[in-house]
């Protein structure tokens, strides 16, 4: 049995990917930033492949703060909302990442980037 | 004439496109609106434009390489002769409008003429645990192969029911993911009693078994008429426990890091229900559909519907029902059915869909989803993965007496009012509902539809040139 330990995803970001690529891995390279860090990915990755190839979630649960990582990847379940650093939101199940982006997986770091005077531009989405 | 008319089509997959196609051989342009940024629906969905994606249609589709391709053509050509708006949501219908979303900006859209082809959503049904990452659809293990070339986590569990578990199990092999189990909670007998009406489409029928067959000469797990336990794990999955239906069966435990889970597909019925049209109570689907007649035409005058949406019939019927949709609208405007090599009559599509729908009805037998699991969902189980209204919080309403009907418990609890609008929850809470009442599930209401059917922004970008400033004299200061 693999043992995924807790503490190793909790502690530092870009820890273990939760997908696996098998295919199509000869895309231009990208970069964006994810929490702040700047991390690579691939053109044509939705937001949520190129976040989830560096950790297990793309969001944190406004109720319980649980980690979310997407459900049902065609735009239906709205688990996979995230926040730019900008305040827009996007879902990252249909958003393709592009170079430059800067998106926040965590609640934590929305309310820092928002302390820093970063405008809230998007209403909740609903 | 032709400036009063006009026809609008939702949905661009197998439905969307025939009766796009129909229209415009008969010398009608529709405007074609999408969610999806390119044709091809969830089935025939293709990768994105950008990046260099290079598979192949025979890797990306398999044995329906060529539908997928012979769609995706038909549609490519189609461009000229259609108003296509792809990448655009219809989040509300009136009576003779659509509100759509683009790119950020809202535009109303009149028709005088709609086909709804909005297609399914997996089936959910939820599983203790079933919030933690790694945990998907079907659908969307599926999704995330064909459309990303990834599989969702190392090791893989495929579990629930369906003919999508086998078909994603064989594609995540094929494509060299390791799957771990497959785990059909549908009992075996139920599936050999159902062999009758699946021989109805002999080639499909053949293909599930042929999946099946090649997933047990690799040396896949599979297994038959299973409860599904729970999900454990602190920050994603960590292992997936389950056991045999049979009462008194020991619980196992297997260890995986991603399981993608769901119990067959369900019709995006909303902007039909928004639009005003009838729903009538389906058995072989287990909800509520609108009612069409036998050429696609709704309860209300210029609407029609094609495909999924209006009840789970697969790709193969949806095209056939795209075709036959676009077929009764020109009824109905009064122009003659177009003829020529590949446009089937209305004759030839119905006797073809009537075969299908015999099948269909094997399908929903061999892979019924699991019976009375609700009474089986611990207290604490999240059923509304939106806002986390766990099992309890319905319970409680129900038993107090609260809610017997699913709009009350809506009302009362908020399930269903989330940011998925009741998709992933409605299934269940209506299970629940039906299962704490003794009623059976035509019994306790249909979960009503409401605006906008998905998230929109309210953002000042959107609304900038919709709301007009507020005049000085009307400011509350």
């Amino acid at each position: 049995m693999p043992s995924i330990s807790p503490s190793a995803q909790t502690g530092a970001p870009l820890c273990q990917p939760q997908f696996v690529r098998v295919a199509e891995t000869r895309r231009a390279p990208l970069h964006f930033f994810l929490d702040g860090q700047r991390v690579a990915a691939l053109q044509g990755d939705t937001l949520l492949t190129a976040v989830l190839m560096q950790q297990r979630r793309v969001r944190e649960s406004e109720f319980s703060g649980a980690p979310r990582a997407g459900f049902c990847l065609i735009g239906a379940c709205q688990d996979c909302w995230m926040r730019a650093e900008d305040g827009t939101r996007v879902r990252a199940c249909s958003t393709l990442v592009t170079e430059g982006m800067r998106v926040l997986s965590r609640l934590a770091s929305v309310e820092t980037a928002t302390d820093n005077g970063a405008p809230d531009q998007a209403g909740d989405p609903r | 004439m032709s400036d009063e008319r006009r026809i609008v089509i939702v949905g661009a997959g197998p439905a969307g496109v025939r009766a796009a196609e129909t229209l415009v051989a008969a010398g009608v342009k529709p405007i074609v609106i999408d969610e999806n940024a390119r044709w091809g629906g969830q089935i025939y969905r293709q990768p994105p434009a950008l990046g260099g994606f290079e598979r192949s249609k025979k890797a990306l589709y398999g044995f329906e390489a060529h539908k997928a391709e012979a769609l995706h053509s038909t549609m490519a050509a189609l461009l000229p002769h259609v108003d296509y708006r792809p990448d655009t949501l219809a989040w509300a219908c009136e009576t003779g409008r659509l509100d759509t979303l683009h790119a950020g900006r809202e535009l109303s859209v009149p028709f005088s003429h709609l086909i709804i082809a909005s297609g399914a959503t997996d089936r959910v049904l939820p599983v203790p645990g079933w919030t933690l990452p790694g945990v998907y659809t079907l659908g969307a293990a599926q999704v995330a192969l064909k459309s990303q070339g990834c599989a969702i986590g190392r090791r893989v569990v495929l579990a629930g029911t369906g003919p999508l578990l086998y078909l994603v199990a064989y594609q995540y092999v094929k494509a060299g993911a390791q799957v771990i189990a497959v785990l059909d909670t549908s009992p075996f007998l139920q599936q050999v009693a159902a062999a009758p009406k699946l021989v109805r489409a002999p080639s499909t029928f053949a293909k599930g078994l042929y999946y099946i067959g090649w997933l047990k000469a690799k040396g896949i797990r599979i297994e038959r008429d299973v409860t599904l336990v729970g999900i454990r794990g602190a920050d994603g999955v960590e292992a997936l426990e389950w056991r045999a239906s049979r009462e008194g069966s020991p619980i196992e435990t297997i260890a995986c890091d991603a399981i993608g889970v769901s119990f067959g597909l369900k019709p995006e019925t909303q902007l039909a229900d928004l639009a005003g049209c009838r729903f009538r109570f389906d058995a072989t689907n287990r909800c509520w559909l609108p009612e069409v007649d036998a050429m696609g035409r709704s309860s209300l005058r210029g609407v029609y519907l094609a495909g999924d949406g209006a009840g789970i019939a697969g790709a193969d019927a949806a095209e056939l029902a795209g075709r036959r949709a676009a077929l009764a609208l020109l009824d109905d405007l009064g122009i003659a059915h177009p003829r020529g090599a590949g446009l089937p009559d209305a004759a030839a599509i119905a006797r073809s869909l009537k075969r299908i729908a015999v099948f269909r009805e094997g399908i929903e037998m061999a892979f019924a989803p699991p019976a009375h699991c609700a009474s089986q969902w611990p207290d604490d189980m999240i059923v509304c993965r939106c806002e986390e209204i766990d099992a309890s919080t319905l319970r409680r309403c129900i038993r107090d007496g609260d809610a017997n009907e699913i709009n009350r418990l809506k009302a009362l609890t908020r399930i269903g009012m989330g940011r998925c609008q009741g998709r992933m929850c409605g299934e269940a809470a209506l299970t629940l509902l039906a299962e704490e009442t003794g009623k059976p599930l035509d019994a306790v209401g249909r979960l009503r539809s409401q605006p906008p059917v998905k998230p929109i922004p309210l953002s000042p970008r959107m609304l900038a040139d919709d709301i007009a400033e507020i005049p000085v004299e009307a400011r509350d200061e």
